[in-house]
């Protein structure tokens, strides 16, 4: 099967839904001729002409404006936003316009539209290229938000959004790009071509909305993270020497309630973990729905790891990520409790 | 195919009863703006109408927005192919105060190559230059008063380097080091200085667009005489943030400049994407009833003449002022873009406004101010002194350096306060 980089999965998801539907159209700043600040459009323009894979003007507003006319109308608009630092420009065309039109127009219109943003830090991008801002999209109801881990992901569930009826935002791990992130910045990079995960399949294929995936089978703790911390908790497991099961939920709505409920049941424990930070984040609604869930069968208290609450700082970059040894200490806190 | 609203006056023309056929439908079709040129081919600015320097009138500061509509679709210029000073907006500026600019923007080109290569050493993450657009912010930076505040965008360093800001300390911001005045949270060339009229920058464009028309109308509610300044790219008038600007400054005739540097490109998109079907940049004021004038950017004489008018303007209360610099991004967008990808390599060398710096020292020379030689050793001299700026940075640490800002101040200055939960977070993380 061919290896591909994250971006290369990217693009080549939104390659194959433009060979199959002329509705499907590109676009966004730099998106055209140059293909995207981190190319994940090279090529479409020069392949599919202007009218399909175009430049915007710099208005995030306006490029998430125009695709819900355009979804409206019938198209399968797959915008970029650059990072998902400038998306709030564009909120409230997602927040009041995408994410209610169906439900207002009882189905009269309906908004099939994906905006995809590079998210998440770790590239010393400072404070307007590092946000993780999946909890101010997940409080919307009427809008799905999905983060890949990994390559394969990265084209199924991209295709899945493309052609889902509904609203999608598709937020990307730029940290995840090339590579997959233990959590160790001072090590070499591993590139995708050495991963089982970037290993995609030709063609078209789909990964539903709503399923998580299980990395790693284990009994003493259930780790909940998607996105670049599937990896770091992966490595902060291995170095703790805790046998951890790790759910990727790929998709936080819908989510995969039932994979998760399954695995806390059998562990008793469970940790949380996401690189945006704390208060109010989507760890909190994990929190929420497994006490709930799993109340009688928990063994410790729920623990979340994540951002501290401040913006994301520039030199200060590897304080503020919760990397692999903060995990660390709360799965051995989890587990001692 | 014929128009349809050609059929209808057709129809309405005709004599003869005819039963009236509805016009064949035409197929739309999506207009995409594309540049004149693109990598491979050979750069042309033909389409560029330059008028020749000294022509365009320099209206007095109280005259109405209509009366000088022309003025948003021409270009004001001082310098001539032979370096001379021509025309009504010559003449502002003294020898000493000439030279004097061309020490700063010759500072700042000195200090972008030394920073750029910083970066590619790994001293810093990140780095963007000015290459080409010295005399804008140099220049402007002149015709303000101290108190006035600019709301700059990160290709503005002039202003600090001409407003006497030290070098040591915009390299410390680069460095994120422990002499950092902005503690290591922001992006390298995202400085702030109050002091200095150099507000805070933001990095997501355009936002502080309006927020210096606010500044500007605070000035006015308290009866100050300090006035504000708004800086914006090309490419990022297309947001929002702009036109709220116009429309704010224009309603409430606030003591601001607004001015627009167009460097050609957005990192790869060319300025016809933000600029549509507007003649120009400068010609969207015109709407909103705002005095709008274009200055050549490359033309230090210029665009300080233009400054001075526009920051008349606003301190006589008589409202804002739309100002072009039209100019060229000769560098890459930032150190991480590459420009091979999406225009040609020699386009900046058939820029028709020239160099910002050869055209200062060649109009210094023919007024017998300056020489080659004298040019040279000022080069040799500036490059000492940003050497030694840099060198006294580096002693207080680099990015990638144990000399850096701590843990432990990242918690600070989230709110004057620190609240209980981030108190309880800094003790969680130890520091
Ligand atoms: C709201 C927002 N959207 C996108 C970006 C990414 N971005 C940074 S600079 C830039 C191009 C700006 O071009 P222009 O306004 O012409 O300024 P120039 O860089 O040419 O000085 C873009 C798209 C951003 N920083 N903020
Ligand atoms: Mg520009």
């Amino acid at each position: 099967m061919p290896r591909r980089t994250m971006i290369e999965a990217i693009r080549d998801a939104m390659d194959v839904m433009m060979s199959r539907d002329d509705d499907v159209v590109v676009f966004g700043e730099d998106v055209g001729y140059f293909g995207g600040v981190f190319r994940a459009t090279q090529g479409l323009q020069a392949k599919y002409g202007t009218s399909r894979c175009f430049d915007t003007p710099i208005s995030e507003l306006g490029i998430v404006g125009i695709a819900v006319g355009m979804a409206a109308y019938g198209l399968k608009p797959c915008v970029e936003i650059q990072f998902a630092d400038y998306m709030y420009p564009a909120y409230d065309q997602i927040v009041s316009e995408a994410a209610r039109l169906r439900y207002r127009s009882n189905g009269q219109f309906t908004c099939p539209l994906v905006v995809r943003m590079p998210t998440g830090g770790g590239i010393f991008g400072g404070q307007t290229h590092s946000q993780s801002p999946e909890a101010l999209f997940t409080h919307v109801c009427g809008i799905k938000t999905v983060v890949p881990s990994n390559p394969r992901d990265a084209k199924g569930l991209l295709i899945s959004a493309i052609e889902d009826p509904d609203p999608v935002i598709f937020l990307e791990p730029k940290r995840l790009y090339n590579g997959p992130f233990d959590g160790h910045h001072d090590r070499p990079v591993t590139p995708w071509s050495k991963h089982d995960l970037g290993e995609v399949e030709d063609g078209h294929f789909a990964i539903p909305l709503g399923s998580a995936a299980i990395r790693r089978q284990g009994q003493a703790v259930t780790i909940l993270a998607y996105g670049t911390m599937v990896h770091v908790a992966q490595t902060a497991a291995a170095e703790a020497d805790i046998d951890a099961e790790i759910i990727d939920l790929r998709t936080l709505l819908p989510l995969d309630l039932d994979t998760i409920e399954t695995s806390v049941k059998k562990t008793g424990r469970c940790v949380i973990v996401h690189e945006a930070t704390l208060t109010s984040g989507f760890g909190a609604e994990l929190c929420a729905l497994v006490q709930t869930r799993c109340f009688y069968h928990l063994e410790a208290p729920i623990v979340r790891v994540a951002g501290w609450d401040t913006p994301y700082p520039h030199a200060q970059e590897w304080d503020y990520f919760p990397g692999p040894a903060r995990i660390g200490r709360a799965l051995i806190e989890t587990l001692e409790a | 195919m014929p128009m349809p609203d050609q059929n209808l006056t057709d129809n309405t023309m005709s004599s003869r009863r005819e039963p009236v056929r509805s016009p064949e439908p035409v197929p739309l079709k999506l207009h995409v703006p594309e540049p004149a040129v693109r990598p491979g081919g050979k750069p042309d600015f033909s389409n560029i109408r330059i008028p020749r320097a000294g022509q365009v009138d320099r209206p007095n500061v109280d005259v109405d927005a209509e009366a000088i509509r022309d003025l948003a679709f021409s270009v004001i210029r001082v310098l001539n192919r032979d370096g001379e000073a021509v025309g009504p907006w010559a003449g502002a500026l003294s020898e000493s105060e000439l030279l004097e600019g061309l020490r700063h923007m010759m500072t700042l080109r000195a200090f972008d190559a030394r920073m750029q290569m910083a970066q590619r050493q790994g001293k810093t993450s990140f780095y963007m230059q000015h290459m080409g657009e010295e005399a804008v912010s140099c220049a402007f930076r002149k015709a303000l008063l101290p108190g006035d505040m600019n709301f700059p965008t990160y290709r503005q360093a002039g202003l600090l380097i001409a407003g006497g800001y030290s070098l040591v300390e915009m390299a410390c911001q680069i460095y994120s080091n422990t002499h950092d005045p902005l503690k290591g949270r922001q992006l390298p060339v995202m400085y702030s200085s109050r002091e200095h009229g150099f507000f805070s920058i933001s990095g997501n464009l355009a936002t502080q667009y309006i927020q210096a028309v606010g500044w500007a109308m605070a000035s006015a509610i308290k009866n100050d005489t300090k006035i504000a300044v708004a800086w914006i790219g090309d490419g990022a008038t297309a947001e929002s943030d702009f036109h709220a600007a116009l429309v704010f400054a224009s309603t409430y005739r606030a003591p601001v400049v607004l001015n627009i540097v167009n460097n050609q490109w957005a990192i790869s998109t060319f300025q016809g994407i933000a600029r549509g079907g507007s003649g120009t940049f400068a010609a969207r004021g015109l709407g909103f009833g705002i005095p709008s004038l274009r200055v050549d950017g490359n033309d230090y004489l210029a665009v300080h003449a233009v400054a001075k008018w526009a920051c008349e303007r606003a301190r006589r209360n008589l409202g804002p002022t739309l100002i072009e610099h039209v100019t060229y991004r000769v560098g890459a967008h930032s150190t991480s873009d590459d420009p091979a990808g999406y225009r040609p390599k020699t386009e900046s060398d058939a820029w028709p406004l020239g160099d910002p710096v050869i055209r200062l020292k060649n109009h210094l020379i023919v007024r017998g101010a300056w020489s080659e030689e004298r040019h040279k050793q000022t080069e040799a001299e500036i490059l000492d002194t940003v050497i030694s700026a840099q060198k006294e940075a580096e002693s207080y640490g680099t990015l990638h350096s144990e000399q850096r800002p701590t843990a432990r101040d990242m918690f600070e200055g989230v709110f004057a306060e620190m609240p209980p939960h981030l108190r309880r977070q800094r003790q969680e993380a130890g520091v």
